[in-house]
């Protein structure tokens, strides 16, 4: 499968996750949260930040938990608790997140 | 008739550089590239034993090979040129033969 | 050996990139603990060179794994014991390995080093004192 941006076709995996981590921009982002049927507010896209700032960092897509804990380091237990996260992004926040913000799967996601 | 060697295990895990170095021939050459590289570097513990028997012939390291491993340009031994993938094959090229140390 | 959590050792002795054990080891380590485990990581023989900062593996074609070292302490992994006769043998010294921390959460996140620099016969203490020991 792809995806399109501005008649460009973006590859991806046979899962939807981009093949180019380069190629990420906010756009392609939007449009991937589209084909999985994720509605972005600002929340959505702080997640998705966190977790590209965080493979900048440490060349990992954090695990969930180790995500939720950091979510609610920076911005609360409101937003950083499991089911917050689960009802941002229903196929769960490190798998869908990491898709739409143009990462790898994490490691030890099966 | 000069040989190109090439070693690309690291020194402290295989005999594979000191066995080359024992069979290089004066005007041979002996390129350290992958895992090899750690045997261009000064201070260790096989430094000694390195350009004592390095001696008649070239020591060359792979350069991207040592950026990966962090590596630093003034932390090779006296001696130790670097040399780029470019580099590499005018070695092969100026060479007769090559051969590999696995 | 004892009730309770087990404890895991993974003990690394490969340079990383010319084989794939180290970034093997590093991934098991990060599925490992996910489980509840009292995990520690051994840097022995050529397996110091992992932890070597400056890495850059741009013209090699090879993901530079060396920053992942650094989000352990996200994973409760916060024992990194490095053998100091490795180093030495190797003319290295602790300032040239990358820093490695961890937040401490029983201590007002307080940061502090992951790495502890052990003598051999250390080390060989902390082998003798695990449930499971992993080699890589």
């Amino acid at each position: 499968m792809a995806y399109e941006v501005d008649g460009q076709e973006i590859a991806t995996d046979e899962e939807g996750y981009i093949t180019n981590l380069g190629e990420w921009t906010p756009e392609l982002g939007a449009v991937i949260a589209k084909a999985e049927e994720v509605d972005m507010t600002d929340e959505h896209w702080a997640v998705v930040n966190f977790l590209r700032d965080y493979y900048e960092e440490y060349q990992i897509a954090p695990a969930v938990r180790v995500l939720i804990k950091s979510i609610k380091k920076s911005m609360g237990p409101e937003v950083g608790n499991n089911k917050y996260m689960y009802e941002l992004f229903p196929y769960g926040p490190a798998k869908q997140a990491c898709k739409i913000a143009g990462l790898p799967k994490p490691t030890g996601c099966v | 008739m000069a040989t190109l060697h090439t070693v690309n295990k690291s020194p402290f895990a295989t005999q594979a550089l000191l066995s080359c170095l024992g069979h290089a021939k004066a005007g041979d050459t002996v390129l350290m590239i992958e895992d090899g590289v750690y045997g261009g570097a000064s201070g260790t513990g096989l430094a000694e034993a390195v350009a004592g028997l390095g001696g008649a012939v070239t020591l060359a390291v792979l350069e991207p090979d040592m950026k990966a491993r962090g590596i630093a340009a003034s932390r090779l031994m006296d001696g130790v040129k670097t040399v780029d993938y470019a580099g590499f094959v005018e070695l092969a090229a100026s060479h007769d033969r090559t051969q590999a140390w696995l | 050996m004892t009730d309770g959590v087990k404890k895991f050792l993974y003990v690394n002795r490969k340079a990383p990139y010319g084989t794939i054990y180290a970034l093997e080891s590093l991934e098991v380590v990060l599925i490992g603990a996910a489980f509840d485990l009292d995990v520690s990581l051994a840097f022995l023989d050529d397996g110091v060179f992992q932890l070597v900062k400056s890495q850059d593996t741009k013209e090699i074609g090879v993901k530079n794994f060396s920053p992942t070292f650094r989000a352990l302490g996200d994973y409760e992994v916060t024992k990194l014991y490095v053998e100091k006769e490795s180093l030495a043998e190797r003319g290295l010294t602790a300032e040239d390995l990358q820093e490695i921390t961890y937040e401490d959460e029983d201590d007002d996140y307080a940061e502090k080093p992951s790495l502890i620099f052990v003598s051999r016969a250390e080390m060989a203490d902390v082998m003798g004192d695990q449930d499971v020991v992993l080699s890589f």
